[in-house]
């Protein structure tokens, strides 16, 4: 997005000619077969105990994400794109990650046993009504 | 004045016009599944129940059809790559590949949402619970009862074939493989035969059965909704290659990486998908 | 850049050469791909439901004056159409939670931000930018039309069997679940097709100004009017699609029954029994949801507001904007923030202390970008020879209208201060000050400004300037006196005007405890005011359309001696806009150059050496 009149080549889309696809074929077929195996990986480590729950998704999740960052590097060629677009994807990454992030924290900072509860405890007859 | 780059990239960006729109319309998509992960966390860390890990869908199905989009994934970047070097021969076949994995993975995925609407949950008065099957009036398997139904339909009592493992339940140790081929082996199943007096609650596995099951089909359904669509648009430019390859070919290719980087985003989101909802 | 047009492959050409050749008249003005139409399309659509939506809230406006009688002229026929709901001529409860729900929904998305985004964006940006039309001008049909589709089906929803939505614009869960009316099924149904409208509008905004500036034409010579669209588009792209996720959540829990939103423990409508759902959702992530969009939605609401005024106040102070970059990094800088303040429509909700303490400080950060753009326009009149015409007047009345708006929004931004005005009149004053007095007279202001560009003819003076006055005087007298039923604390949702608050003499104590008799007293003048605002209104409408054919020809394609492209145009401007490609050599606003013959020059006007 900058508004310099650099010339580039026009009519290359990915910064490579058409001589060069037939090299990047070899790692399209590459890159299946890590995600394959990949998913092989998953299923099977969901098998395994890795001593707590919480460490199975967190494993679980982690070789999704670098399955999903295969896919996105060199399928849809994230690796080599262009300054416009890893702005404003960029942005949104930002802006999924803060929706997640200040969501689920908000759901974490509920006060259930707030310091002023725990310091004046209501009063018997407020109790009643206070629990339902 | 005739629109500008719609098929030559302009300088200053290095882009053609479609490119632009495909990846802005993919970010927007980002945002609508990261808000249904985000809804997903919510609800399990919320959960009153949420099925234990492994125990409830089909993995081997589940991994098959992975299995499936990701070749998909291959073959749609190899359609492209085949018009890059100007073989409309191979590009016709990788995208019927391609439109043919669509139609696996829509196929299997029906399948398995047929087998989730006929299985059933049921709570009974006196605080036991089991799942299974169920038999109405003769009906073997019937989709999306409900107690209101029965009562409603002025049925009175039900057979109902006890699972041996309860659906949902942690597996036994050493049960890998998931709880719908260890539901189907060889013990006795149990039936039993309901008053619809005693039960307090019935459900399939249908979206009402609990928020596990709503933000399954929702997902999975709103995933698979793009895979329809994207193969719609996929066999709309294969059935139209030959002519529009030959006059515009470049045009064409750049349709063919635009509906490409789609496929390529589905693909992404089922890589998310397939472990939080069939593994964890 | 020359070259690339003429080395342009012939297929573009080929594709738009039957367009060239007599369209005929369904292709020219309904099913019409070009930007210019579409944009009047939805011009038209967009003041139809401004109208409609302002019909429902002077109706309702009666029942708060006078709670329980019958309304006079329009009652019977309510009763003929809507039948049960409005017995006798009175308006229920049930229909007065429709007619709310239903304002608060047609105005924001139906009225406001297709009038301020898709008509004013689709009509003038391409125009400001020197572009031919919108990148994708068929998505851009494509997203009139699930837009009037939406409104159709909104529109519908009063005629089902228990009439429109009545669970407010905000439509909470469980309310907006267990509430039994079908209005609120279409209400969904409506809101995804609105989505889907303008995340369709959204791609086309962005991929044209990104795409198909004219040569020349830098990021920094933009018109401030497109930076807004730039970022409006953004925020509508980013954050509308967790509404549309939301939306599909509700409406699967509203017709499979699901439990998104829905509590365990959630007792029928009645209280007599538990509902019969699973349960386990929650009511919050409805909300959290809901406004990640609601919030930004305000600034889609405001941004391009304040694009039109930048443009009308540069042309009729006849100098240069005063602070552009300032401008454009306080735009970006709101659009970026806008994402991260939602929660403060939450906090009484029981939210912790420390996301309080996090979302209070992001929405004091946001005002500081805001008041930039305020001051820098306000700072932009100092030392110019102001035109007063009436683009101008509205444009000038926006910059303090919206001042108070913007102002009395940061005791809601407070959390303390917010728990004592949340739900109160308070709030309605303060956001529709935002949005009434400010946005639409910014709109206003765009009508009177480019109607001459749109139809070859001005706009007649004195009828404006009627206009102008009699709408300043009623919309202050509609809103002020609600900041003062808002801080005695009258809550804005009571049919009966607040009177089921009325204060009673506290036998302990001797003093009042509820609403004072005079606060509910001032509904009556409120309403008064706001029916004087709906005659106001109409020498605009008179004057809309008989200006189209016996309005004042415009002497030459600039009648109002701009500097933007959109006024280097033949008039009104052909299929394709430009009749040659233009080149910009100069930034937007260069008005009163010292030395120069005139006192602007055009964009695309060459250096003279």
């Amino acid at each position: 997005m900058s508004h310099d009149h650099s010339p580039k080549t026009a009519g290359s889309h990915d910064g490579h000619g058409d001589h060069d696809v037939s090299k990047h074929i070899r790692t399209y077929l590459l890159i299946g077969g890590f995600l394959l195996i990949g998913t092989a990986i998953t299923v099977w480590a969901a098998t395994i105990d890795f001593g707590s729950h919480n460490l199975n998704i967190g494993i679980g999740l982690l070789i999704a994400t670098v399955k999903a960052s295969l896919v996105a590097l060199f399928f849809m060629h994230l690796i080599s794109e262009k300054t416009a677009i890893y702005m404003f994807l960029g942005a949104t990454v930002f802006f999924v990650t803060g929706l997640m992030v200040l969501t689920l924290f908000s759901f974490s900072d509920l006060p259930k046993d707030s310091e002023f509860l725990r310091l004046n405890p209501p009063a018997p007859a407020a109790q009643t009504e206070a629990s339902h | 004045m005739d629109i500008p780059y719609t098929t030559t990239p302009r300088e200053d960006t290095g882009l053609y016009n479609a490119k632009v729109g495909i990846w802005l319309f993919l970010a927007s998509e980002v945002m609508l599944f990261g808000a249904l992960f985000s809804s997903y966390i919510l609800l399990r860390v919320g959960a009153d129940w949420w099925p234990a890990p492994r125990s409830i869908l089909n993995i081997p199905i589940g991994t098959f059809n992975t299995a499936v989009l990701i070749i998909s994934s291959v073959t749609v970047v190899l359609a492209w790559a085949s018009l890059k070097m100007n073989q409309l021969s191979k590009f016709k076949l990788y995208q019927g590949i391609t439109i043919l994995c669509a139609l696996i993975f829509v196929g299997v995925k029906s399948v398995e949402y047929t087998e989730k609407w006929k299985h059933y949950e049921i709570w009974l008065n006196d605080g036991s619970n089991y799942s299974g099957h169920i038999d109405v009036n003769g009906k073997h398997n019937p989709f999306f009862y409900t107690h209101n139904k029965l009562v409603s339909e002025g049925v009175t009592e039900i057979t109902f074939t006890k699972d041996p493992h309860k659906y949902g339940d942690p597996l036994p140790e050493k049960a890998a493989g998931g709880g719908e081929a260890h539901a189907a082996e060889a013990h006795a199943h149990e039936s039993m035969v309901i008053k619809t007096e005693d039960i307090k609650r019935l459900s399939a596995f249908v979206p009402a059965h609990s928020t596990y099951f709503a933000i399954y089909f929702t997902m999975t359904g709103l995933h698979a909704l793009h895979v329809i669509g994207g193969a719609l648009v996929m066999f709309y430019l294969w059935i139209t290659a030959g002519s529009w390859f030959r006059s515009r070919p470049e045009q064409f290719t750049n349709r063919i990486e635009v509906s490409g980087l789609f496929w390529h985003f589905v693909d992404l989101v089922w890589i998310f998908l397939f472990p939080i909802l069939y593994l964890m | 850049m020359a070259a690339t047009t003429t080395a342009k492959t012939h297929e573009a050409h080929e594709a738009h050469h039957h367009e060239h050749h007599d369209p005929g008249f369904w292709r020219s003005y309904v099913f019409s791909s070009d930007h210019k139409v579409i944009g009047i399309q939805y011009g038209i659509t967009s003041l139809a439901f401004l109208f409609f939506g302002f019909i429902l809230i002077a109706l309702m406006r009666w029942q708060l004056a006078y709670p329980g009688k019958a309304i006079p002229f329009v009652g019977g026929l309510l009763e003929a159409v809507l039948g049960e709901v409005a017995a006798g001529g009175v308006m229920s409860g049930n229909l007065y939670n429709s007619f709310g729900a239903m304002h608060g929904t047609i105005m924001v998305f139906l009225a406001i931000v297709p009038l301020a985004f898709a008509a004013f964006g689709n009509y003038v940006v391409p125009l400001q930018i020197g572009a031919p039309d919108m990148c994708f001008p068929r998505i851009n049909m494509a997203s009139y039309q699930c837009f009037f589709l939406g409104g159709v089906v909104m529109f519908a929803s009063f005629f089902v069997p228990g009439g429109a939505a009545q669970a407010g614009w905000t439509s909470y869960s469980p309310l907006a679940t267990t509430i039994p009316t079908d209005g609120q099924t279409y209400w969904l149904i409506g809101m995804v097709l609105l989505i889907t409208s303008s995340l369709l509008g959204a791609v086309n905004f962005i991929a044209t100004i990104i795409q198909l500036r004219a040569p020349g034409m830098t990021w920094m010579r933009l018109p401030w009017f497109v930076w807004t669209q730039f970022v409006t588009a953004f925020i509508l792209l980013l954050a509308f699609p967790p509404l549309e996720a939301a939306g599909l959540m509700q409406l699967v829990d509203k017709v499979l029954g699901t439990s998104f939103f829905l509590p365990t423990g959630l007792m029928t409508a009645g209280g007599a029994a538990l509902a019969d759902v699973s349960g386990g959702g929650s009511p919050l992530l409805w909300q959290h949801l809901f406004w990640f969009l609601g919030h930004p939605e305000v600034y889609v609401l405001i941004l391009p507001a304040m694009g039109i005024v930048a443009e009308v106040i540069a042309n009729n102070t006849r100098k240069p904007i005063w602070g552009y970059r300032s401008l454009v990094y306080s735009v970006l800088a709101v659009g970026f923030i806008s994402f991260i303040v939602w929660a403060h429509h939450m906090y009484l909700t029981g939210m912790g202390t420390k996301i309080s303490t996090f979302f209070q400080t992001t929405t004091m950060i946001i005002s500081i970008p805001s008041v930039i753009i305020l001051t820098c326009l306000f700072i932009s009149l100092w030392g110019g020879s102001i035109r007063f015409n009436t683009p101008m007047l509205f444009a000038l009345s926006f910059l303090p209208m919206f001042g108070i708006g913007g102002l009395t929004g940061l005791p809601l931004g407070f959390n303390f201060s917010d728990l004592l005005l949340h739900d109160t009149y308070y709030v309605i004053a303060h956001f529709h000050y935002v949005v009434a007095p400010g946005t639409i007279f910014a709109l206003f202001a765009g009508v009177y400004f480019w109607y001459p560009k749109i139809t070859g003819r001005k706009m007649n003076e004195t009828l404006g300037q009627i206009h102008f006055w009699l709408s300043l005087i009623c919309m202050n007298l509609v809103f002020y006196p609600m900041f003062k039923q808002g801080v005695s604390g009258m809550n804005r949702r009571m049919a009966d005007g607040g009177a089921t608050y009325l204060g009673v003499d506290d036998v302990g104590s001797g003093e009042l405890v509820g609403t004072p008799q005079a606060m509910i007293d001032l509904n009556v003048n409120i309403s008064h005011a706001a029916w004087a605002l709906g005659l106001a209104q109409l020498p605009f409408i008179f004057n809309f359309f008989w200006s189209m054919f016996a309005g004042r020809r415009v002497e030459n394609d600039n009648p109002w001696q701009a500097t933007t492209l959109e006024w280097q145009t033949p008039t009104p401007p052909p299929h394709g806009n430009f009749d040659k490609e233009p080149v910009v050599y100069r930034g937007p606003y260069e008005y009163s150059v010292p030395g120069a013959k005139a006192d602007f020059i055009p964009q695309n006007q060459p250096d003279p050496a």
